[in-house]
Formats: C-alpha cells, sequence, structure tokens
C-alpha cells in the first residue's frame, strides 16, 4: 500500500510496484486524460508532472515513488482548462486528433514554469513530444502565446 | 432548385468499395454517441428546458433543443482532420442558424442502417469527408430550414414563401411575426420533407469559407474526451494481443501455465490460427503476462525473408514486363529521337501508419447481441465485419464510433475491431477491451506500398522534352484489399497511377489525374507484391507518384538548362488552375531570388485538389538536412474552414517528411525490424520548418484537403537539397545519409 498525492488529493494505491505510473493513472485512479503511446518514453502522450517537473510515466514505477512527491496529470493541471496553456490551445485551435496534446500540454507548461520566457531554441531542445497529425507549428506559436498568459 | 440527392442511393467511393459490403435497409435500435457537450445557455432563464420532453429531429440532420441548440449528425469520422466542423458548417449555413448554437454527435452505422442508411457513407478516407457529402448534408440542412419555415407558415396561417430566417429565427415581415427555431422544432417534424430545395449561392454563404473554431477542441485540452483507449464499461476487462510477427506465420504453441496463475490474469487464450491473447484486469498485466509467456512460431515459408528479397522483386520489375497505365503517343520513339536522354531512379519504402493512438476496440458480447466500441474510419465496415464473427444478426449488433487518435487510413481496416469481438464472445456478458502495444501496431500494419521507379526522358537540341517514360515496380493495394476491383479494371491496378492517370480513364479516377501535357508518354506498373499487407496510408500512391514525376521532372529542367518553374510551366499550359498554385508557391516562397537560399519546388493534382510546395532548405558541410521554410498553396475549389485547411498543409509536412527523413520498415528474417518510435522516428518539433499556406479557392469544384499536400512535400524538398548541393537524394529515407556524400 502506497499513498500518492495527485492532482491534490491523497489516493492508496496497493497494486503492482513494477506497475508504470501511466497505468495505474489510468486504471486504478480512472483518469484516462494521460495517454498510452509508445510505452518507452519516446512519444510523451504519458507526460504528468511529479513536483512540477514533466515526466513520462509510461516508464516510471510506481515503487519509485516515496509518496511525498505532488504528481499532477492534466486532469489536475487547472479546475476548468483556464490554465495559460489550455486558453492558448483553445484560441489557435492547436489539437488535431487531440491524443497527444495531454501530454503536450504537460511537457509545455512544466517548461514554462522553470522558463517562462522560453525562446524557439529552449522549445527545441526541451518539446520532444510526439504529434502524428503535426500541429508543430501551432504548438509553437501556443507556447509564445501562453508566455504572454502567465 | 435541385432535386434531394440525399434521397437517391449513395454511390460507393473508393474506399467504400472496399468496406461498404453491409446489407442495407436492415433495423435495429441504437443510441446516438455524442461528440460535444452542450455549452449553449438557455433562451429564458426563467424555464427550466432540461424538464421539457427533448424535440424530436427536425430530420436525419438536424435536431433542434428547446434552447435552439442545433445537434448536426455526422456520419464520417472525426480523426483530427476536421471534417466534423465542416460538415457542421455546410449543414449550419443551410439551416441558416446560430454556429455559436451549435453541436455535432455520431449516429451509430446500425441505425445507419436501420433507416435505410439515411447519413450514406461512413468510410471517411480519400479526403472524401466534406467533398463527398457536400451536396447531401447542404441539402439536408435546407431541408430542415424548409420545414421549419413551413411549421411557422402554417402557425401564422401565412405563406411558406414569405417567411425569412436568419440565425435560427424564423420572420414574416408584413405580420411583423418572429420566431425561434427551438419552438417551432415539434412542428417542423411533422411537416412533409420538401422534394426539392435551393441551395445558397456560395457568395451568400455566411458560415461556410469562415476560419471557425473546432466544435471539439475544449474536451481536447482537459484530458476529458474519451477516445477508444479510454472506453469504460462496468466489469470491463482489458487484453492484449500478439499475433506472429513473422509474415505469414502461425501460432505454434504458447505456455500459457507460466502466466495464467498470476495476479489479475483471468483468460489466456489462442485467437485464430495464428496469435495469443492475455486477458487481465489491468492492460498492463496483461501486456506483461504476454511478453513474458513462451510462444514459439510456425514460421512457414518467409522464415527468411528479408529486405533485400523485396529489392531483388523489385529490381526484377524494373527490368521486366509491365502493364500500361497511360500511354500517350510512342513515347520510345520519342526517346530515340530525343538530342539527350536523363534517367533516374527513385525508391519509396514500406511505412506503417503509426497513429499516436494504437489499434484498439471494446466489445461486448452477449447471447443476444453484440456491441462494440471503437475508433475507426468506416463504422460500417466494422459494423459488417464484427457480425459475421458474432454469429448474431446484422441487426443485433452495432458499432459506437469514438473520436479516433489518428487514423491516416490504418484505422479504415476492421480487424482489431474483430478480434476484440472473438475475445469478447469467449467472455460473455463481460466488455473487454483489447489494445494493441505499440509494437503489435508496428509490426500487424497495412503498409504503405514498397516501389521503386525508373524514369527515361528524352529531351530535343532546345531543351524539350520529346517524350517521358515511367516505369513503376511494386506493390499493389487492390491486389491485396480488392482483387474484385482488381478483376474489373483487367488486372491494371489503375490506382498505381495516382495522380499520373489520364483524364477520361475511369470516373472514379477522375480526381487523380496528371495536369501535365508531355508530347508522349508511357507510364507503366511491373506489380510485384512482396508478402508484406499493403494499406491506404494517408496521401496512398499519390506520395510516391509525386516524388517520381517532380523529381524526375526537376533533373529533366536541369539537364535542360532550364529554370525547373518555367519548365514546369511551359507542360502546364492546359491547366490554369494547377499553373496558379504552382506560380503562388513561387512568389510568396521566393523563387529566383538571388538570396543564397536553396529552394525546390513540386506540385500536383490529387483527390480533386490542385497543390504545390516551394522548400527553402541548407545542407550542412557535413550533409546533414534543415529544412528552413515551405511555402504551400492548395486550391480546393471551396475552402470550407481555411484555418482547419492551413491545419491540415501544416500537419501534412509533418506526416510526409517524418517519411522522407526518418521512416522505412524493413524485414529480417521475416519479421519487421521496426518495432517502436525510437526504430521508426517521427518529426518531433525541432525538426518542423516554417509552413506559409496559401488557400486559393478557385471556387467551382469541392476538392479533398487531408491527403494531396503529404505528396508534394517530399518532392519539394528533395529537389532543393539538389539546388543546396548540386546531388540528388533518390534513395528514402534520408536518414543517415551524408546530403553532400
Amino acid at each position: 500500500m502506497i499513498e500518492l498525492n495527485v492532482n491534490g488529493k491523497t489516493v492508496k494505491y496497493d497494486g503492482d510496484e513494477d506497475k508504470p505510473l501511466l497505468w495505474a493513472i489510468r486504471e486504478d485512479l480512472g483518469m484516462t486524460g494521460t495517454k498510452y503511446g509508445c510505452g518507452i518514453s519516446q512519444c510523451g502522450a504519458c507526460t504528468i508532472h511529479i513536483d512540477g517537473q514533466a515526466v513520462r510515466s509510461c516508464t516510471y514505477p510506481v515503487g519509485a515513488l516515496e509518496g511525498s512527491e505532488k504528481i499532477t496529470t492534466i486532469e489536475g493541471l487547472s479546475e476548468d482548462g483556464s490554465h495559460p496553456v489550455q486558453q492558448a490551445w483553445a484560441e489557435l485551435d492547436v489539437p488535431q486528433c487531440g491524443f497527444c496534446q495531454p501530454g503536450m500540454i504537460m511537457a509545455v507548461s512544466a517548461l514554462l514554469k522553470e522558463n517562462p520566457g522560453a525562446t524557439d531554441e529552449d522549445i527545441d531542445a526541451t518539446i520532444t513530444n510526439i504529434c502524428r497529425c503535426g500541429t508543430f507549428a501551432r504548438v509553437r506559436k501556443g507556447i509564445h502565446l501562453a508566455k504572454k498568459k502567465l | 432548385m435541385t432535386k434531394l440527392t440525399s434521397l437517391s442511393p449513395s454511390t460507393l467511393s473508393r474506399r467504400g468499395f472496399i468496406v461498404g459490403t453491409s446489407a442495407i435497409g436492415v433495423g435495429l435500435s441504437v443510441g446516438v454517441l455524442s461528440g460535444c457537450k452542450d455549452t449553449s445557455a438557455p433562451k429564458d432563464p426563467k424555464v427550466d428546458y432540461s424538464n421539457l420532453p427533448p424535440n424530436p429531429e427536425v430530420n436525419a440532420w438536424v435536431h433542434i433543443h428547446h434552447d435552439d441548440t442545433v445537434t448536426v449528425r455526422i456520419a464520417r469520422s472525426e480523426m483530427g482532420q476536421g471534417t466534423s466542423t465542416g460538415l457542421a458548417q455546410l449543414v449550419a449555413e443551410e439551416l441558416d442558424c446560430d454556429w455559436e448554437k451549435v453541436k455535432m454527435e455520431f449516429p451509430t452505422p446500425g441505425e445507419n442502417l436501420k433507416r435505410d442508411r439515411v447519413w450514406k457513407d461512413y468510410s471517411t478516407g480519400g479526403s472524401q469527408g466534406l467533398r463527398g457529402s457536400q451536396q447531401y448534408v447542404r441539402e439536408g440542412g435546407a431541408a430542415a430550414r424548409q420545414m421549419l419555415i413551413g411549421a411557422a407558415a402554417a402557425k401564422w396561417d401565412v405563406p411558406a414563401e414569405e417567411c425569412t430566417t436568419d440565425q435560427g429565427m424564423i420572420f414574416h415581415k408584413a405580420s411583423g411575426n418572429k420566431i425561434n427555431y427551438g419552438a417551432m422544432a415539434e412542428a417542423a417534424n411533422k411537416i412533409e420533407p420538401p422534394s426539392e430545395v435551393t441551395l445558397k449561392e456560395a457568395k451568400d454563404w455566411k458560415i461556410i469559407g469562415q476560419p471557425k473554431l473546432r466544435l471539439d477542441t475544449a474536451e481536447k485540452l482537459t484530458g476529458a474526451l474519451k477516445y477508444g483507449q479510454d472506453v469504460e464499461l462496468d466489469g470491463m476487462l482489458m487484453a492484449s494481443v500478439k499475433a506472429c510477427p513473422i509474415l505469414g506465420g502461425k501460432l505454434k504453441s504458447y505456455d500459457a501455465s507460466a502466466v495464467d496463475t498470476r495476479k489479475g490474469v483471468k483468460k489466456v487464450m489462442q485467437l485464430g490460427d495464428n496469435a495469443v491473447v492475455v486477458v487481465a484486469d489491468s492492460w498492463w498485466t496483461a501486456n506483461k503476462a504476454l511478453e513474458e509467456m513462451p510462444i514459439e512460431w510456425d514460421a512457414g515459408e518467409f522464415a527468411e525473408y528479408s529486405t533485400a528479397d523485396i529489392d531483388k522483386l523489385l529490381d526484377d520489375g524494373i527490368q521486366g514486363e509491365s502493364m500500361p497505365g497511360n500511354v500517350k503517343g510512342d513515347a520510345e520513339a520519342a526517346l530515340a529521337g530525343a538530342e539527350q536522354i536523363v534517367e533516374a531512379s527513385y525508391n519509396f519504402p514500406s511505412l506503417n501508419h503509426a497513429c499516436m493512438e494504437p489499434m484498439n476496440a471494446t466489445a461486448l458480447w452477449t447471447e443476444d447481441s453484440c456491441e462494440v466500441w471503437c475508433p475507426t474510419q468506416n463504422g460500417e465496415s466494422v459494423l459488417s465485419a464484427i457480425a459475421p464473427v458474432s454469429g448474431h444478426d446484422i441487426s443485433k449488433c452495432d458499432v459506437h464510433k469514438t473520436i479516433l487518435g489518428g487514423g491516416f487510413g490504418r484505422k479504415g481496416m476492421p480487424d482489431y475491431a474483430v478480434q476484440a469481438v472473438m475475445i469478447a464472445k469467449e467472455m460473455p456478458g463481460t466488455p473487454v477491451k483489447l489494445m494493441w502495444s505499440r509494437e503489435e501496431d508496428m509490426r500487424q500494419g497495412f503498409f504503405h506500398p514498397i516501389t521503386k521507379a525508373k524514369m527515361r526522358g528524352g529531351l530535343d537540341a532546345d531543351g524539350n522534352i520529346t517524350g517521358l517514360d515511367i516505369k513503376i515496380s511494386g506493390q499493389s493495394i487492390l491486389a491485396a484489399l480488392m482483387p474484385q476491383f482488381l478483376e474489373q479494371m483487367g488486372g491494371v491496378d489503375l490506382f498505381t497511377f495516382q495522380g499520373l492517370i489520364a483524364p477520361g480513364t475511369n470516373p472514379r479516377a477522375e480526381d487523380q489525374t496528371l495536369k501535365y501535357t508531355f508530347p508522349a508518354l508511357k507510364f507503366h506498373h511491373a506489380m510485384k507484391n512482396p508478402p508484406i499487407r499493403p494499406g491506404f496510408w494517408r496521401g496512398v500512391n499519390l506520395n510516391q507518384n509525386a516524388i517520381y514525376l517532380d523529381c524526375f521532372l526537376d533533373e529533366m529542367a536541369h539537364a535542360a538548362g532550364r529554370d525547373p518553374l518555367e519548365f514546369r510551366l511551359a507542360y502546364l499550359k492546359d491547366s490554369p488552375k494547377m499553373a496558379a498554385v504552382l506560380q503562388a508557391v513561387a512568389d510568396k516562397g521566393g523563387w529566383g531570388s538571388k538570396d543564397g537560399r536553396h529552394r525546390g519546388l513540386a506540385c500536383i493534382y490529387g483527390f480533386g485538389s490542385y497543390v504545390a510546395a516551394c522548400a527553402d532548405v541548407s545542407v550542412s558541410d557535413n550533409g546533414k538536412l534543415k529544412i528552413n521554410k515551405i511555402t504551400a498553396a492548395t486550391d480546393c475549389g471551396h475552402a470550407a474552414n481555411p484555418q482547419q485547411i492551413e491545419a491540415q498543409v501544416e500537419g501534412s509536412f509533418v506526416y510526409g517528411l517524418s517519411a522522407m527523413m526518418f521512416q522505412e520498415i524493413n524485414y529480417e528474417n521475416g519479421r519487421p525490424v521496426q518495432e517502436n518510435f525510437d526504430s521508426f522516428p517521427s518529426m518531433r518539433i525541432a525538426d518542423m520548418p516554417e509552413v506559409e499556406t496559401i488557400v486559393m479557392p478557385s471556387g467551382d469544384f469541392w476538392g479533398g484537403v487531408g491527403e494531396p499536400t503529404i505528396a508534394v512535400a517530399a518532392p519539394a524538398v528533395l529537389n532543393a537539397i539538389f539546388a543546396a548541393t548540386g546531388k540528388r537524394a533518390r534513395q528514402l529515407p534520408l536518414k543517415d545519409q551524408n546530403l553532400r556524400g
């Protein structure tokens, strides 16, 4: 039994400690905004925050947590979709299929928290999520728009 | 006035041909899956609209709530291409309602069957979403408007023709009457549907042609939107499947006892003759058990098969006999009499679709019924595929389409839904969600056809083309997936010539014809089918044919010492629309500027639209490519939603250039080598060039948008690489090649 702090709430997890956080979040906690895309930390669809840092949850075993960490998923980024990144994404109609976007938004929001003035070079070096629809042009515009809303 | 074509039998699209096999006219009762939440505010704050019984529909396309919320029902699937928003715009335009109160939902294929296919074709491919349904959905909206007017006119006892509408209100000027649609929806349902409607002229459009925001964005930003992967049903179990990874191989044996006592594992079973499934209370548990279970495969005849075998097969095709696709004049004689002969060979590899959301389907089988929830590009093909597997009559089955996490052609195939039903049938009453691992998704694809081509062109002393010979060797999608259609065409797969087809060859290929005019040409195909399952991959055969044609024209232009823009335009005199998009990208893309930048051009006609691109690239001293900017132009006739067209064009470069730069599926010992994004990379944001999109609708036709631009991505960049290096890159993917080497 491990106690986890997810989106500001304490939840009990008594499953397999080898299970990646992605599956604990999706199946044990029932929050499906965090997506499975590759299982090997390549695509970033499973990106969440652990203590504010972007983490690819598909390869992060629950047992690696101490329990004190603050875990944030897309469901907990804001109460009503009002995070500056979500607002910028809505204004620019960034998503196409949208499947990668929860992970993209989590990666971008972590970047802007760490580096509110992120440049194009910072974006290129930090945002490595895959989007097969190819929303990158609007993602970039969205990041710069979100900076103004921070 | 136009007669309502929506009342006539639907014509099947190319994709529809594959899968439009459902029995028609079988009834069953099913619910409707809503794609959007109701965010509109009630009209009168004193009225609790939720307590009113819902209005009946006005007609199949239009339901109007008491509070004037308009729900437009869309048959085509939504996979990010924006079709659902575009089609809703078309209906809303003719309905003349308030766009801010529009939402959309998907009727199920079962409901479509029950209602004699009133929503027609569910197939969502071939960039047909808008162009293939624009006529009947606009008529649906216009008919609903007419019925609403009829109801109001009867209520006021005035002639219907004196009534007007605007923004979801009906007006009668002489009497001063006015009323909102929501108040007339119930009465409109009882009005006889009109047999003829008048559609608005394009100049009067207020919603079509506007850069409206998508209807489904909000839920995509909070994680609330449920994709197939996210379907949850009470008591549901999870399944992972592993089919034989070796081409044509079978399952020999598996040791269920190694995993079936593990905590959470519910069932280990064989699926058909080539796959094993583990069902558990968690997908991670199921997949881990599957990975760790000893499985032996019966490799079969392709145990040693490799990419070298495919190369040899295709090379044999280049040397051997071929079938004509487009022949004009005597190309051989024209080449024989030429002053200069230009020759080149290019290839296009096998590719996986790699949708972000791997294949998945949830099935619930009982003694009486079978239901499936899944992301699919064709709900009707899933329904017709699962019914026989379920053992139930099709009237006892239905399919609930979810939004797709990418489709790109892959999710037009129903294989994964069939698997889910096979599993669920072994567990009556228990819903089972089958999810493929990324590795399973990569191995069990319907891959982009693999081809090579040899081009020969003749130039006269003035640098004009005398004749052109393009010989394509390789895979036919139709041979594998639609053999009956191939037979109808006399064994020639006309669609392998997509973009190269002579106008007038086949009515179903008119949207894929060659727009260049050459004095003599011979385009022919040596059909060579390796044992890889081919499929429709976004852009389909236009992808390689645009490279074969347009890179080679670039080579000929340089051999002739002519400007590649001027050279192309000289052969586009019969196609002003093609010439216009090419000229547009040249002008905006800085073609001809003496600024030291390196540019390449490409243009093609496909899926009924004219597209062109101008790429600006740099190649480093050690031969590494950097794509700086791409200027793209699209003439799709009518542009229903310009900002969504821009999104499709930008995305097309990511899809097309990811393939050109990084992607191929190779085979060793009969197995695909690439199994995940580490070995089958896709572009990241750092690789993304600036894209400037020119949407230039010429206004007298409806062309596709989702696919054509992909085809110009690679040739424009390949031609720009030559401009930068003086060397041709002819082998795809570029990956580790030193482009200066």
